[in-house]
């Protein structure tokens, strides 16, 4: 019998056994939902919270245009002189829009102060500015004779049809479920080797410190213990993968199922006709939806996730056993886990930025070529069609990589392993591939 | 005799510092072999090659007649000096394991396991985590999983080191009878005692070169200085002392004993012991008369100073 089965079986053991493997398995979906939870239920909170702002009107044109709303409350206080309402506004609301008196009303457009210690949100400053827009634009079109009733009925909200070639209809977001779908996979795969790659460090530290290395390799060679940890780790890190996604599954049906009874009772207090009817819209909308994710090339996503997954997990895993082999214990590897972060970190963020921007333009191409980031960069570009030459140039890039990469991480751990008491320097670390 | 092991002109280069500088060995079959060696002398990097961990730059090893090949790692069984079990690993699950990496099948290496565990006393142990065992109960495991795989050439690097005196001494015996079964032993130590005990072979690498390699009787003979260790109780110290300065050089020594005599350290060069005894017996009462054998201590130090 071969030995690297062996030592397969022993690390996936080794991991799935320990107690921290287990606890995290099952509790950290717990945890990512309870997290969300938690975000949500506290943004809610934040929303809840209606703001008061009060309002020096000396015009009087505008106090009627600020309307209520779920966050924002005005208040009028264009009754008290100027410096009164800026005391009982400091001092009980938000802030105080300003409006002064002009004698021209179209000065009023660069004239409104709002004033308050605290930094409005835009989406608050934009609504102010909306209202006195609005109100000034009414004001000069009836100056220059227009009718501005016949206007706003004039005004048109135009919605553009999306449709492919071939007479399917498209839908608009799509791609932003796109640019989700492939982060997502991107991500996931960052997380994995940075995760796992840890492990296999770990675990070549403990065999070091553990002083087992030696009679380990006098029985097998270096590069079968490394590759048999590499492979042991993953495949307890794709079996934890398969509990998070069955878990994740169930918990996703459990809680939905639990909201669509609570929104049905909300809904039964309303007209039921109107019910069915916005049932039947959203219901349509999903399906669409649905049906685009369906027509998206999810086989060769898949696919492709598993050969960059592969790919990439080797690559950089064999990079983390080479340095678990270089020093003896973990507080000794920061200075090297940084090169090897850096690309994960840059292929992360050229993908958000890059991809969503053009996902076929030249960076997102190149950094979807390069091995230490295509992992990542590529996987974004898959929803959005990539050509068969560059994922076939790609792959075998990562691949041809791969191999030059464990040749030279086993040459270091070779040496690694027997070495004890002094952190390497780089220097140190190219002298051991010439061993 | 035939060899276990023979090592042609090993070179062994680390960048520019070289660890062994052509170095040939001959260990025969069913001996006991000490490789011996300041530290730094080379001793590891040596049974590394053996042990194919690392490869030499030039020269070849052969086990057992054969060009040292992979799947003879079956065939060694190698305590490191470095050395230690997996700690959250069970103790029967771990044996196996390293057993099965040696190539021993599984259903061998229990029927092993048990044999050794009985002898020892320690089939309770099973599934207790190595953590769980005390220093001297994990080396025993330890020795365990050396010895497993029955194989034809054991090499012990320090195998006393750490080890209380009644281990040191089980582990000694089991040595020896593993021996006795027909296993070469290759052991590199620096306690020149259990050298002197256990081993019929020695070598002595010094800076990277071998110095010395032989039957340890055969090393001690051409080391000896035919030196004598003398006491004796005499009426006429002058005279005694005369004619023995006459012929011999001699010098004050101390050993142990009962009575108050006279004790000296004679070289005898060319004499024979016999025309010291008649110079003696004329001029007292004999008490002890014993040829000062070299120690490996003392021609390891001596080889080593020399150089």
């Amino acid at each position: 019998m071969s030995v690297v089965p062996l030592i397969i079986k022993r690390e996936f053991v080794a991991k799935v056994r320990n107690k921290s493997f287990i606890v995290m398995t099952f509790l950290s979906p717990l945890l990512i939902v309870g997290m969300s939870f938690l975000i949500a239920y506290l943004a809610n909170m934040n929303k809840g919270e209606v703001k008061k702002v009060a309002i020096h009107d000396e015009l009087g044109v505008f106090k009627k245009d600020f309307k209520n709303n779920k966050e924002t409350a005005y208040v009028d206080l264009s009754a008290m002189p100027f410096k009164a309402a800026k005391d009982t506004a400091s001092k009980n609301y938000e802030g105080l829009i300003y409006i002064p008196k002009v004698t021209n009303p179209k000065d009023l457009a660069t004239k409104v102060e709002y004033i308050s210690d605290d930094s409005p949100s835009m989406e608050f400053i934009m609504e102010m500015e909306d209202v006195i827009n609005h109100q000034l634009t009414q004001n000069n079109l009836k100056e220059l004779g227009f009718d501005s009733a016949k206007i706003d009925s004039a005004q048109v909200e135009s919605d553009v049809h999306l449709a492919k070639f071939s007479g399917e209809d498209s839908l608009k977001g799509l791609n932003e479920i796109k640019i989700g779908i492939g982060s997502a996979f991107g991500y996931l795969i960052m997380m994995f080797i940075i995760i796992y790659g840890n492990f296999v460090m770990r675990s070549v530290i403990e065999e070091k410190t553990n002083r087992i290395i030696e009679i380990i390799i006098s029985s097998v060679k270096p590069y079968q213990l490394m590759m048999g940890k590499i492979i042991g780790n993953s495949l307890a890190g794709i079996l934890q993968f398969a509990i998070w996604a069955i878990l994740g599954c169930a918990l996703l049906v459990g809680v939905s199922s639990l909201f669509g009874i609570q929104a049905g009772g909300a809904a039964s207090s309303v007209d039921p006709a109107m019910v069915d009817a916005a049932k039947h819209e959203l219901g349509g909308t999903i399906q669409m939806y649905i049906h685009e994710i369906w027509n998206l090339p999810i086989g060769t996503l898949i696919t492709c996730f598993i050969i960059y997954f592969i790919g990439g997990y080797f690559l950089y895993s064999s990079l983390y056993a080479a340095i678990g082999a270089a020093v003896d214990s973990e507080t000794d590897s920061q200075q090297f886990l940084l090169p090897i972060i850096m690309p994960l970190m840059l292929g992360v963020y050229v993908g958000f930025f890059t991809v969503m921007d053009d996902p076929h333009g030249t960076v997102a191409t190149v950094f979807s070529m390069i091995p230490f980031t295509s992992p990542i960069v590529m996987l974004m570009r898959i929803p959005f069609g990539v050509p068969w030459w560059q994922l076939t140039l790609s792959i075998a890039l990562l691949f041809g990589t791969f191999f030059g990469v464990v040749w030279f991480a086993s040459k270091i751990y070779r040496v690694g392993i027997l070495m004890y008491g002094k952190k390497p320097t780089w220097k140190e670390l190219y002298k051991w591939l010439k061993y | 005799m035939s060899s276990i092991l023979e090592v042609k002109n090993v070179v062994k280069q680390y960048g520019d510092y070289t660890a062994l500088n052509s170095v040939s060995l001959q260990v025969p079959q069913g001996s006991i072999y000490g490789l011996l060696g300041p530290n730094g002398a080379g001793k590891t990097s040596l049974i590394r090659i053996i042990n194919q961990i690392t490869m030499p730059d030039g020269g070849e090893v052969y086990l057992d007649g054969e060009k040292l090949a992979p799947h003879h790692v079956q065939h060694i069984g190698y305590m490191p000096e470095e050395r230690g079990l997996y700690k959250t690993m069970k103790v029967g699950e771990q044996c196996l394991y390293l057993a099965q990496l040696k190539g021993l099948p599984h259903s061998e290496a229990k029927k092993q396991l048990k044999y050794w565990f009985d002898k020892f006393e320690i089939g309770n142990w099973w599934d207790k985590k190595i953590q769980e065992l005390s220093k001297g109960m994990a080396q025993k495991v330890q020795f365990i999983v050396t010895v497993l795989h029955e194989p034809k050439l054991l090499i012990l690097d320090e195998p006393f080191s750490g080890f209380d005196p009644v281990n040191a001494n089980l582990i000694k015996d089991e040595i020896i009878e593993l021996n006795k079964k027909g296993t070469s032993v290759i052991f590199s130590t620096h306690r020149m005692e259990s050298v002197e005990e256990m081993c019929d072979y020695i070598a002595l690498l010094h800076k990277s070169n071998k110095l010395i390699e032989g039957k340890l009787i055969d090393v001690k003979k051409s080391h000896r200085t035919n030196s004598f260790e003398v006491g004796i109780l005499s009426d006429n110290v002058e005279r005694l002392m005369y004619e023995l300065t006459q012929k011999f050089k001699l010098e004050q020594t101390n050993f142990k004993s009962l009575n108050d005599e006279i004790k000296l350290n004679i070289k005898l060069d060319r004499a024979t012991p016999n025309e010291l005894l008649n110079i003696l017996t004329q001029n007292g009462q004999v008490t002890h008369f014993v040829e000062k054998i070299p120690t490996v201590n003392d021609i390891f130090i001596q080889t080593v100073s020399q150089k």
